[in-house]
């Protein structure tokens, strides 16, 4: 069904809702590289226009992927919640948009997080590309999602982050140095999350093990995981390993989750294994999913109906879709990781965030960011420090930090440890609750909440250094 | 993990050493507030300097050249007119620019030097890698070598089936990291053709000496991967289940 619309005295012509969506994405490197993009600002606009007046309900009729030929179309129709959705089903996206803004203007939160099971990927990020910058802050630190399994994650007025200790070999000592490093910094509270260096599920045991002993030893409120591919945490969950969670990347349609290697099927037998083993304490989310826009592309599965490419924004949030399916603990997009084909420069890497972060919240998830760049884009750290703080302010879940910014076994920068101090510091929030008390009995925390610069001599470094050394 | 744990500190004037030594990454820098120290900050910018500079100095062509003075060199571009577009495009990095002619050589081998993600490894590592290929290939033929602006491995495909040959090895700046802004990666591809696939190529990553492999190393590597495909007329995950083992990082 072709629609029309004006900018200028110049009418443009969206033969289908695939063009339409794309065509109204903000400008990004990517939709450019799959031949999907506005050709002009004035098309762009037109297609915004468009969009705005298109009814909310219309996502239900019609799909930007086919639901004969897509599990993750199927998934979204099949468990769309009319009830959920009723308080906006006679809204059009952009008429949406504006009730959203009013609700959040208004504090009022439960108007804006009761609505996820009744919304759609597609809605949702058709709804984004309406908005602002802002827009996407002031919804997005109004929809509240709360998860738990030993730390509780999601509340007003907290940032947690998860530690990552990547190490080229997985040293055991290379790893711990760095758990140290960044528990003495006030992080880990979402996760201490290790990306293995090879996939083995002898390695993965291995480190699962080392983690689970910090862990233990410290009586830490938090959770580990070793982000191996689904079938190796399903191998090592076998052999009895000490798995919190069970992690998986996806992406939104069936064949770019094929070229991962994973099937719903899968993911919901591993995510019942873990759920086997009762890790949890105050709650009992047992996944983590790791996303991000270019994912489908990269893998040549961004088509859609008709074999018209989708553009990676909505391709996103439909990932978003997978990951709820299984109630994960902590979800976030790998924003700047993919590379400038993708997103080309410190804007286009600030607007994904912010679009991820708002459409993953809206859609139920407990969003967070990996705040990351690779050295042949055009960003730097002032662009990494703009996102950080504009998603601090917009209520993200939690922000990913290794030591120093700098990834030594993936090669690119994400945030540093002292980062997380600097955005909790300059927007008031503080860590997950359990976690923050157990930072105050090791004696991390001066009186005033904040993490202490501490000297080695200190008790709770001499503690944690003593895990450290040989 | 236990034993470890239950240790006591080494004496030490820095126990904070105890760290730095277990890893390379950037433990213990120390704080500044709720920030990074001004040294700390600064040995960071350094490295990501080094690293956006190797990405975005333009090939020179002349510093090749001046490394290898007896050899044939011929020069082509891709379809990416520039960094920017090339950054960007990476579908128009691997196709040559219109018009682009080169001889037809029915040769075994076509040689490419590409520019890639750091023109500073070719700078670097191009001539002595290659020099160290061709002495280890007495028994075969190549043709002019190939040195390539804004080039994406598979432009390699392009080249190598316009000058006829029968297999084509990429030499490429790899992507530079925050502490390897030079390393030189090297693909193999039997049969050339636009359309090939990465299933069908063999790789050797990482050639950076002192730091990396040496050209030795690497140019073992790749005579003997181009010696088996040869024999099997095919190269890639086929030939690397076959053939010899890839030294550890080869990838």
């Amino acid at each position: 069904m072709t629609r029309r619309g004006t900018v200028g005295g110049h009418t443009y012509e969206f033969p289908t809702l695939v063009e339409l969506m794309a065509k109204a994405t903000p400008a990004r490197s990517g939709d450019v590289l799959a031949g999907c993009a506005a050709e002009s600002a004035a098309e762009r606009v037109a297609a915004q226009t468009v969009l705005a007046d298109l009814p909310l309900a219309t996502f239900l009729d019609e799909q930007v992927v086919g639901y004969d030929e897509d599990d993750v179309t199927r998934l979204v129709l099949d468990t769309h919640d009319p009830v959920a959705f009723a308080p906006v089903a006679s809204l059009t996206v952009g008429e949406f948009r504006d009730r959203l803004l009013a609700w959040a203007a208004a504090g009022d939160e439960a108007s804006i997080s009761e609505l996820a099971p009744g919304l759609t990927p597609e809605m949702v990020a058709a709804t984004s590309k309406l908005m602002r910058n802002a827009d996407l802050v002031a919804v997005g630190r109004r929809t509240r999602v709360v998860t738990g399994l030993r730390s509780t994650l999601g509340l007003p007025g907290r940032l947690a982050s998860r530690l990552q200790p990547n190490h080229p070999t997985d040293d055991p000592l290379g790893v711990t140095a760095s758990i140290v490093d960044g528990l003495l910094q006030g992080c880990g509270d979402a996760v201490i999350g290790i990306n293995p260096a090879t996939d083995s599920p002898a390695r993965t045991v291995a480190l699962l093990e080392l983690v689970d002993e910090v862990i233990t030893r410290y009586g830490i409120p938090t959770q580990s995981c070793v982000l191996a591919h689904v079938t190796t945490t399903l191998r090592a969950l076998e052999q009895g390993a000490p798995v919190d969670l069970v992690f998986q990347s996806v992406a939104g349609t069936q064949p770019a989750n094929r070229g991962f290697g994973v099937t719903l099927d899968l993911l919901a037998e591993a995510r019942a294994g873990a759920l086997a083993l009762g890790r949890g304490t105050v709650g009992s989310n047992v996944t983590y999913f790791e996303t991000g826009q270019g994912s489908a592309l990269s893998a040549d599965a961004h088509h859609g109906i008709g074999g018209r490419p989708v553009d990676q924004q909505t391709l996103e949030a439909r990932a978003y879709a997978v990951a709820r399916h299984f109630d994960p603990l902590i979800v976030n997009t790998v924003v700047g990781f993919i590379g400038p084909e993708y997103l080309y420069d410190g804007k286009q890497v600030l607007r994904a965030g912010l679009e991820d972060h708002f459409c993953g919240k809206l859609l139920g998830l407990p969003m967070g960011v990996d705040v990351c760049y690779t050295n042949h884009a055009e960003v730097d750290e002032d662009d990494m420090d703009s996102l950080m703080l504009l998603l601090g302010a917009a209520g993200c879940t939690f922000l990913i930090a290794v030591p120093g910014m700098d990834d030594v076994m993936l090669h690119y920068q994400s945030l540093a440890f002292s980062d997380v101090l600097t955005a909790r510091s300059v927007l008031g929030l503080r860590p997950a609750p359990e976690f923050e008390a157990w930072l105050a009995r090791m004696d991390l925390l001066d009186d005033a909440g904040r993490v202490r610069e501490l000297t080695a001599d200190a008790p709770a470094a001499r503690a944690l250094l003593a895990a450290a050394s040989s | 993990m236990t034993d470890a744990l239950d240790r006591p500190l080494p004496a030490s004037d820095d126990p904070w050493a105890v760290l730095r030594a277990a890893t390379r990454a950037r433990v213990a820098l120390g704080r500044a507030g709720d920030a990074l120290p001004t040294a700390r900050e600064l040995e960071f910018r350094a490295a990501h300097a080094a690293a956006r500079d190797a990405v975005h100095q333009p090939l020179d062509p002349s510093l090749v050249r001046a490394q290898l003075p007896d050899v044939e060199l011929l020069e082509v571009r891709s379809a990416a007119p520039d960094r920017a577009t090339y950054l960007q495009r990476p579908d128009l990095g691997r196709q040559l620019a219109a018009g682009t002619e080169l001889p037809r050589t029915g040769a075994d081998l076509a040689v490419v030097i590409g520019d890639g993600l750091s023109p500073r490894a070719v700078h670097e590592h191009a001539a002595g890698l290659v020099t160290a290929l061709l002495e280890r290939l007495p028994g075969w033929s190549v043709a002019p070598l190939v040195l390539a602006h804004q080039a994406r491995v598979a432009l390699g495909d392009a080249v190598g089936e316009a000058l006829g040959a029968r297999a084509v090895v990429v030499l490429i700046g790899e992507r530079p990291g925050l502490s390897s802004a030079d390393s030189l990666g090297v693909y193999l591809t039997w049969g050339p053709r636009p359309g090939r696939i990465d299933s069908e190529r063999n790789c050797v990553s990482n050639v950076r000496p002192p730091h990396g492999l040496s050209y030795a190393q690497a140019a073992d590597t790749v005579a003997a991967l181009l010696g088996a495909a040869r024999e099997l007329g095919a190269s890639g995950v086929v030939l690397k289940d076959e053939g010899p083992a890839l030294p550890a990082g080869a990838g």
